[in-house]
């Protein structure tokens, strides 16, 4: 088994929300890693942030974890959910709150 | 530099029958997929069917499109 995977899958499993993003919550360095952090903090998730930029092995690693080519990447409880498109549709249509609100219970 | 037209050919051939509608500026792009073939599929599966077509070439370039899949009633 490769480490880089279990070292993703790890992060995934340790953490109920985390967002694979380029930057950080605080400084997002690609508009749709912003957008990502936006929309999660306007559910009021509680969210750990994964600066990829910071981390070739798991910018590369992810993207093979998911079968998904871009960053950013959103897992809820170990699942992923999508990447930047798929946040907004699932916001737009109340979906992410629901996925939020189901974490914090 | 890829145009969206580069865009909609590739997509168009690699999900037949398919329309598809692409706009953008030569950076940031916008697609529209229209498909029986997403029945049945999660967002993540139609979205990963339409980068399958992409292939490698559009390895960066991906990233700066917007992709929104949908099922024709």
């Amino acid at each position: 088994m490769s480490t880089i995977e279990d070292r993703i899958r790890q992060q995934v499993k340790e953490n109920d929300i985390v967002l694979y993003m380029k930057g950080t919550p605080q400084f997002p360095q690609c508009g749709f890693s912003g957008k990502s952090v936006q929309l999660l903090k306007a559910c009021g998730a509680q969210f750990k942030g994964i600066d990829v930029l910071a981390d070739q092995e798991v910018r590369e690693g992810v993207k093979r974890f998911s079968n998904w080519p871009t960053i950013p990447q959103l897992y809820i409880r170990g699942e992923f959910i999508g990447g930047c498109d798929i946040i907004t549709e699932l916001y737009e249509k109340g979906e992410l709150q629901k996925l939020v609100a189901g974490v914090k219970a | 530099m890829i145009t969206p037209q580069d865009i909609k050919g590739l997509i168009e051939a690699g999900i037949p029958g398919a329309r598809v509608e692409v706009s953008g500026d030569g950076h940031h792009f916008e697609a529209i997929v229209f498909s029986d073939v997403f029945a049945g599929k999660t967002r993540i599966q139609q979205h990963q069917l339409v980068y399958a077509t992409l292939g490698d070439r559009m390895r960066e370039q991906i990233h700066a499109l917007s992709l929104k899949t949908v099922l024709p009633e």
